[in-house]
């Protein structure tokens, strides 16, 4: 079997892993090397389902003894089996980064004979790329569960990122789905990271050449729709793990059944993407708007609203705390508000310095008026003209189409030389005021 | 003595030219209504005036930038003058009468028309910068890595730190075929003369080798195999990738 057939099975197999980010590291080149890190990382492709390629994203075997029933490439699954030698990898990593393909490698594997065996051949390809070939760019590579500590802290000085896949949020669903793994399992290379990081940054403290350990942080993924966990469930296990593991990202995937088994959807349902989406949208909330889980989801309400996003969803559960005042409220209050986000928040506290701002300048400065004008104020005045009630709002915050499933009121509505939304205007309730 | 206004000035073109008309206006009192590169003027009241580019007078509007109004303010000028906005000189020349007028304040005031468009203009190149970070292709000829681009905004000075570490061992040529320019860097020259700006209208590539088609291959098998069928959303790609992109991207090309 050549290079190109290793790839397409190798690649194939491995394009259920979410993550592809190239951030969290800043590193420049060495004398002799090829490569750099950027903190912010770069985006090289998207494929056509819009998501982006940053890395050679392979596994080095697709071969695994493990048996979980949600995975391609599990034992009982009959389908062709590759794996790279440690040479072939670091040779196409170099080739496609020096035609500037890619930023990195995102190196995982099946489980090859046993988890120790499978880290030490994956610390083989990483100890030819970085000492041999002498690359500085970007390492992503999966922990595998079960390998002894030694081999995973060797592992993590040779790469920027480190994961360990929690899959199922649950540990029934765990139990059920992939019968080999357990918490433990998944949770022991975590905190081994975990503890590898914070004691390298007490190294960094005495000696400024201290080697680093996964300086790009960690970062894990869990399967959405396979099993039957509310949205609550996972984006409070999401909270936990950015508090008390200090991972960097938590991804989400939508499940593709890729198999048939009575204990998963059927074959030919679709992957609930809208329901990842919804989910990507609290994590950003969690991670740079200051939200808590417990502020989006509730046990009354344990999923996601699909047709609003969480943030319009909260403000227009907690309609009392606005309207706030664009040219006084402080910053983490402006984020809250629908319509406007990080960026156009810290201009506005950039540009209110130099004078007040109007219903105008908050145009220039990237926020969406026709979501945020029914919670802010400007020098205490409203936008001239703006009807508020329920209705105008909800109007404003989903799409008309969306609108009609939203509402369970009867749909009938006549011609009128009146748009609806200024009908709507009259018949909606107040529920805005002052 | 007021300041006379509507007055058009015509440059070289260069930075320095820009500033030298920034300059003349200060000295001779002179509102700018317009200043362009264009031979030939509109239709103006005044007959317009050709400014002749002085370094000297150049150097000194730079320095008093960073003196009276701040040092981001030079850089945010600088960036300004590689973008494509229609009217960048003028943009660039209302943002330096507001600047000498109120100092480093001047960067706060994001709603003030011109210096709206200045700042979005600045953003739309450096986002454009960002995307070729990852957009540009090499191709090795004989050890030399070659690209093409086709950018809006005069990407090159942004992006050339960037490659010039990352292949600090290799050399590297980026042409810009919409601007006629190329960033060459050897790594074996004397380090003065390492990275070098050129101007060039063509650039004639050889073929690739048999080598480089290999890679070209499996790099295209690796795009088309990493994406998931059951997610195909092209309006989502489109979105990141527009297709303005895709003529110079080695994994869009067709076989």
């Amino acid at each position: 079997m050549d290079v190109y057939d290793k790839l397409t099975i190798l690649s194939d197999s491995a394009k259920y892993d979410v993550s592809c980010s190239s951030s969290g590291v800043e590193r420049g080149n060495t004398p002799g090397g090829t490569g750099n890190t950027a903190g912010c990382g770069i985006c090289h492709s998207f494929t056509a389902d819009g998501r982006c390629i940053s890395l050679l994203k392979v596994l080095m075997s697709n071969s695994c003894i493990f048996d979980c029933k949600y995975c391609v490439n599990r034992r009982s699954n009959d389908t062709r089996r590759a794996m790279f030698t440690p040479e072939e990898l670091a040779d196409l990593t170099m080739n496609f980064y020096r035609r500037n393909y890619i930023e990195g490698l995102f190196l995982s594997s099946g489980i090859m004979r046993n988890p120790d065996y499978t880290t030490e051949q994956l610390i083989k390809v990483l100890e030819l790329l970085r000492h041999t070939h002498r690359f500085n760019g970007y390492i992503h590579v999966k922990a595998i569960p079960g390998a002894a500590p030694e081999l995973i802290s060797r592992l993590g000085l040779l790469a920027d990122r480190m994961s360990v896949n929690i899959e199922l949020p649950t540990q029934d669903s765990l139990r059920l789905l992939a019968p080999d793994k357990s918490k433990e399992s998944i949770l022991k290379p975590m905190s081994a990271i975990r503890r590898g990081i914070q004691e390298n940054s007490l190294d960094l403290m005495k000696y400024r050449h201290a080697p680093r350990f996964v300086p790009g942080g960690q970062s894990t993924q869990m399967i959405v729709g396979a099993t039957p966990d509310s949205d609550l469930k996972i984006i409070t296990l999401t909270e936990s793990l950015y508090k008390k593991f200090q991972l960097k990202r938590v991804y989400f995937s939508a499940y593709t059944p890729v198999m048939e088994d009575s204990l998963l959807p059927a074959l030919n349902s679709k992957p609930p993407l809208l329901r990842e989406h919804r989910l990507y949208q609290a994590d950003w909330l969690l991670r740079f708007y200051g939200f808590e889980a417990k502020e989006l989801l509730d046990e009354g309400a344990p999923n996601f609203n699909p047709f609003m996003d969480p943030k319009c969803n909260w403000a227009m559960n907690h309609i009392d705390q606005f309207p706030v005042e664009v040219n006084t409220a402080p910053y983490d209050k402006l984020v809250r508000v629908p319509g406007i986000g990080i960026r156009s928040a810290k201009r506005i506290v950039t540009a209110r310095r130099a004078g007040r701002i109007d219903f105008h300048g908050l145009k220039k400065l990237g926020v969406v008026l026709k979501r945020a004008q029914y919670f802010i104020t400007c020098s205490g005045r409203r936008l001239e003209g703006l009807k508020v009630n329920e209705s105008t709002i909800l109007r404003s915050l989903i799409s008309k189409r969306e609108y009609s499933m939203y509402l369970p009121s009867p749909q009938v509505e006549q011609l009128s030389l009146f748009s609806d939304e200024e009908l709507a205007a009259g018949a909606g309730k107040e529920v805005l005021l002052p | 003595m007021s300041w006379t206004t509507g007055v058009t000035y015509i440059y070289d073109g260069t930075f320095d030219g820009l500033l030298t008309c920034v300059f003349e206006s200060y000295e001779r009192k002179e509102e700018l209504a317009d200043i362009s590169s264009a031979e030939e003027p509109q239709a103006v009241l005044f007959a317009p005036r050709t400014v002749a580019t002085c370094q000297a007078k150049a150097e000194r509007v730079y320095e008093s930038i960073a003196r009276n109004i701040s040092p981001q303010a030079q850089d945010l000028i600088r960036c300004g003058f590689l973008t494509c906005a229609p009217q960048k000189e003028l943009l660039i020349y209302r943002f330096l009468r507001i600047g000498f007028r109120v100092g480093g304040q001047v960067m706060q005031m994001l709603t003030e028309p011109s210096i709206h468009q200045l700042n979005k203009a600045v953003r739309h190149l450096k986002t454009e910068s960002h995307a070729f970070m990852g957009f540009v292709r090499f191709s090795i000829h004989d050890d030399v890595l070659v690209a093409v681009i086709e950018p809006k905004n005069q990407v090159l000075p942004l992006i050339a730190g960037h490659f010039c570490q990352r292949f600090a061992g290799d050399t590297f040529l980026i042409y810009d075929k919409n601007h006629g320019e190329a960033l060459m860097y050897r790594h074996d020259a004397r380090p003065e003369d390492r990275l070098m700006m050129l101007n060039a209208d063509e650039i004639s590539i050889p073929e690739a080798d048999e080598k480089e088609e290999g890679y070209r291959r499996l790099w295209k098998r690796f795009y088309d195999t990493v994406a998931i069928q059951e997610r195909i959303n092209h309006r989502a790609r489109l979105s990141h990738m527009p297709k303005r992109y895709w003529a110079h991207l080695t994994e869009m090309q067709e076989e």
